[in-house]
C-alpha cells in the first residue's frame, strides 16, 4: 500500500497523523528512537538521510545532520539499517538533491524501496526542477511529496497540490527548519488554501516545537511534522525512551484536541 | 553566453534548486532584473554610478617588462583600480539599484575575500540601504582588514562557525537569512552561483569587463583580440564577465582555479546553493571543503555557466597551487609595481607556467583580468614564506 493510501487510511479513520523525524545515523542507537516513535503513536516516521550541506535546516537540524555524518552515518548505512527495522508504519525518507543526483534518480528511488521507505521529501527540489525524480519516485513506488510555503501564489499551490504524492507539505513559515514560541498564523492561510485545491492529506511542519502547537496545528491540518525539537532533545543527550514520552504528549494533544467527529476533513 | 530563458539553463546546468519559500522571490527577482535591465533609465543610472563612484572604465595596462620576461604580450586588465579595488563592485551597484528599484531596504550579502563584503556594504552606503555579511570564522581571521572595512562602511558582519568556516558556509547561512526576509531583503549574491536569475544576472553586470577590453584591445591589437583570455575562478564572476566579452572571437578563454577549489576541473555534477553544476565531491556524495591560500577561491565549485563552457569545450579550466600563486604576486609586484589580489594571482601563475613551458606560443597576446588589488592579502603574504625572497 502506498505511503498516501496508508495516510488517507487513518485519516478517514478520524485521527490526526503525527510524523515525527529522526536523523539517520544520529547515534548508534538510532532505530531504538525510530521505535519509540512508533511506540509513541507515530503514523508515519521522517528519516534524515545527512547531507553535508543541508541549506533549509536551522541550526538544530544541522547540528545532527554534521553529528551523524562525523559519526560515520551513510545513505547506505542507513538504508540498511532500515531494510532490517521492520518498522510497522511508514517510513518517508528526507534529504537533499545533491543526494540523490549523485546515485542517479532511478538507483536512489530503487535503494529506498529495497529498504522499505515509501515517501521521499527534497527540500531543495521544486515543482518546476521535480519531473526526472517525480518518474523515477513513481517507478519505484515511492510517494514524491512536494512542499508549499505561504508565498506559493495560487495557481501553483494547485499544481502542487496535484503533482505531490503522499501529502503535501506546508511549510509553516517563511523560514528554516527550528524551534519556534508560537504556530505562524501563515499556516493556517496556508492550510486553508491548501484545502480550496485538494483532498490529499496536508501535514504542517517547521516549528511544530510543543504539544500545544501541535494540537493547535492540527486542528486545521491533517496532521503535523515534528522535527527540530526532538532532535535538540537527542542531540542534548535525551534517551529513546525520553524523546518518545515527548512525543507521547504530542500524540495525547492531538488527539484530545480533536473537534467534534473525530477531526475528519470533508471537502468544502 | 546569453540569455538563459525562463529557466535558467545552460546546457544541463543552472536551474532554481530552491526551497519552495524562495520560488517566488527568485522569480519577482527575475522579473525586476528583466524589466530594469530593458528600461535605458535603470541602465544610465548603473552607467552613471560606474563612471562617477567606481572610476570605470579601467585601464588595460601592458606588462612590458613581464611580457619581455615571458615572451608573450601581457596585458592587464585593471579590476584592481576600481574604488574598492575589485570587480565585485560592478554587480553589486547593478543589485543594489534593482532591490532598491524593487522596494528592498536591506541587502544580505556572503563574503570569502571580504571584497564582495566591502562592495556590498559600500553600495548599501551609497544607496541607503543596510547590509547584513556572513563571512566564515577562518576568513574573518585572515581578512581582519575587510572586515574592518566593512564595519566602518556601516554592515553588520556576521560570523559563521559552521563547516569550514569559510565562503561555502557564509553562502548557507546568507541563504537561510534571506528565507525568513523576503519582504524587505534582498540577497546580493556575490558570484555567478545560486539560483536562477542570479548566475545569469550576475554576469550580466559583470559584462562590463569584457564590453570594455573587447573595445580596448581593438585598439591595441594588429588583430583586435587577444589570443588568450585568462581570468581566475572561484565561483567565477570575473572571469564570466570576461569571458561574455570573447565568447564569439576566436580567442581561447581559460579559467583558472585553486588547486584545493577547482570545481570546474576537478568537480562532479552536483546542486549545491540553488544550482546545478560542477563541484567538488566525495564518493557519497557530500559536498568537500575547499582550500585555498586565496579565501576568494575558496569555494567548492563553480558557477553552471562556466561548467557549460568547459563541457562546450569553449573554456578551458587549469589549476594553480597556493605557492605558484603566491609566487605570482611577487613576480608581478617587482616586474610591474602591482600587487595583484592572490586571487588574481592564480590567472597570472598560469599565464607564468604556460609561457615556461611553451604552452603560450612567443609572441602570444594574452589579456588577463586582474580581479582586485592584493592589500587585503598582505598579511597572509607577510606571515607566509614569500618566494623569491629568502630573507
Amino acid at each position: 500500500m502506498t505511503l498516501e493510501n496508508r495516510l488517507r487510511r487513518r485519516r478517514a479513520a478520524g485521527r490526526k497523523l503525527l510524523m515525527p523525524y529522526v536523523t539517520g545515523g544520529i547515534t548508534t542507537t538510532w532505530l531504538d528512537q525510530l521505535r519509540a516513535f512508533v511506540e509513541a503513536g507515530a503514523d508515519a516516521v521522517e528519516v534524515g538521510l545527512p547531507f553535508s550541506d543541508p541549506t533549509l535546516d536551522g541550526a538544530t537540524i544541522q547540528e545532527a545532520t554534521h553529528r551523524a555524518l562525523a559519526c560515520g552515518a551513510t545513505t547506505r548505512g542507513i538504508l540498511d539499517d532500515l531494510a532490517g527495522a521492520a518498522t510497522e508504519v511508514p517510513l518517508v525518507a528526507s534529504t537533499y538533491y545533491n543526494l540523490v543526483l549523485h546515485a542517479g534518480s532511478q538507483r536512489f528511488c530503487a535503494a529506498l524501496r529495497d529498504a522499505g521507505v515509501s515517501g521521499l521529501i527534497v527540500p531543495d527540489l521544486p515543482l518546476g526542477e521535480a519531473d526526472e525524480l517525480a518518474g523515477s519516485a513513481a517507478s519505484a513506488g515511492i510517494d514524491l511529496v512536494l512542499l508549499a510555503a505561504p508565498t506559493t501564489p495560487p495557481p501553483r499551490l494547485a499544481q502542487i497540490a496535484e503533482r505531490s504524492r503522499g501529502f503535501v507539505y506546508a511549510v509553516s513559515v517563511m523560514g528554516t527548519t527550528g524551534e519556534r514560541t508560537t504556530v505562524a498564523d501563515s499556516a493556517g492561510a496556508l492550510v486553508d488554501r491548501l484545502r480550496r485545491t485538494t483532498d490529499r492529506p496536508v501535514m504542517v511542519g517547521f516549528g511544530i516545537s510543543t504539544p500545544e502547537h501541535a494540537a493547535h496545528a492540527a486542528r486545521s491540518a491533517d496532521g503535523v511534522v515534528v522535527g527540530a525539537a526532538l532532535m535538540r532533545r537527542v542531540l542534548d543527550g535525551a534517551s529513546p525512551y525520553d524523546v518518545g514520552s515527548y512525543l507521547a504528549r504530542m500524540r495525547r494533544a492531538v488527539d484530545q484536541d480533536l473537534p467534534p467527529g473525530g477531526g475528519r476533513w470533508t471537502r468544502a | 553566453m546569453g540569455d538563459p530563458g525562463p529557466t535558467g539553463r545552460f546546457g544541463r546546468y543552472g536551474g532554481g534548486y530552491v526551497p519552495e519559500s524562495l520560488v517566488e522571490t527568485c522569480r519577482r527577482v527575475e522579473e525586476a532584473f528583466r524589466q530594469a535591465w530593458s528600461d535605458p533609465g535603470f541602465r544610465d543610472s548603473l552607467t552613471r554610478l560606474l563612471t562617477v563612484h567606481v572610476g570605470r572604465p579601467t585601464p588595460l595596462t601592458p606588462a612590458l617588462r613581464l611580457s619581455a620576461e615571458l615572451g608573450v604580450h601581457l596585458m592587464l586588465k585593471r579590476e584592481d583600480l576600481t574604488h574598492t579595488g575589485s570587480h565585485k563592485i560592478n554587480n553589486v551597484l547593478g543589485q543594489a539599484l534593482l532591490a532598491r528599484r524593487m522596494g528592498r531596504s536591506h541587502l544580505i550579502a556572503e563574503t570569502g575575500a571580504g571584497q564582495h563584503g566591502v562592495a556590498t556594504a559600500t553600495a548599501a552606503a551609497l544607496l541607503g540601504l543596510r547590509a547584513t555579511v556572513f563571512m566564515g570564522e577562518r576568513d574573518i581571521e585572515r581578512q581582519a582588514l575587510n572586515v574592518f572595512r566593512m564595519q566602518l562602511l556601516g554592515a553588520d558582519v556576521v560570523p559563521v562557525g559552521t563547516g569550514s568556516r569559510t565562503l561555502s558556509d557564509a553562502t548557507g547561512e546568507a541563504m537561510r537569512y534571506w528565507v525568513g526576509r523576503t519582504d524587505e531583503a534582498h540577497y546580493c549574491a556575490g558570484s555567478v552561483i545560486g539560483p536562477h536569475p542570479y548566475p545569469w544576472m550576475v554576469r550580466t553586470f559583470q559584462r562590463v569587463i569584457g564590453d570594455e577590453a573587447r573595445g580596448q584591445c581593438a585598439r591595441e591589437l594588429a588583430n583586435a583580440v587577444p589570443d588568450y583570455v585568462v581570468a581566475c575562478v572561484g565561483g567565477g564572476s570575473n572571469a564570466a564577465g570576461t569571458f561574455a566579452g570573447f565568447v564569439d572571437t576566436s580567442a581561447r578563454l581559460v579559467g583558472v582555479e585553486a588547486a584545493g577549489g577547482a570545481g570546474a576541473a576537478l568537480g562532479r555534477v552536483g546542486v549545491l546553493h540553488g544550482c546545478r553544476s560542477r563541484f567538488l565531491q566525495d564518493d557519497a556524495g557530500q559536498i568537500v571543503e575547499a582550500h585555498s591560500i586565496a579565501a576568494g577561491l575558496d569555494y567548492p565549485g563553480v558557477g553552471p555557466e562556466h561548467a557549460h563552457l568547459r563541457d562546450l569545450g569553449r573554456a578551458r579550466y587549469e589549476t594553480v597551487s597556493d605557492d605558484e600563486a603566491a609566487a605570482a604576486v611577487v613576480r608581478l609586484a617587482r616586474t610591474e609595481g602591482i600587487v595583484p589580489a592572490l586571487e588574481s594571482a592564480h590567472a597570472l601563475a598560469w599565464v607564468v607556467r604556460a609561457a615556461g613551458a611553451g604552452e603560450l606560443p612567443p609572441g602570444a597576446t594574452v589579456l588577463l583580468t586582474l580581479s582586485g588589488r592584493g592589500d587585503k592579502d598582505v598579511s597572509t603574504l607577510k606571515d607566509g614564506p614569500t618566494p623569491g625572497d629568502p630573507a
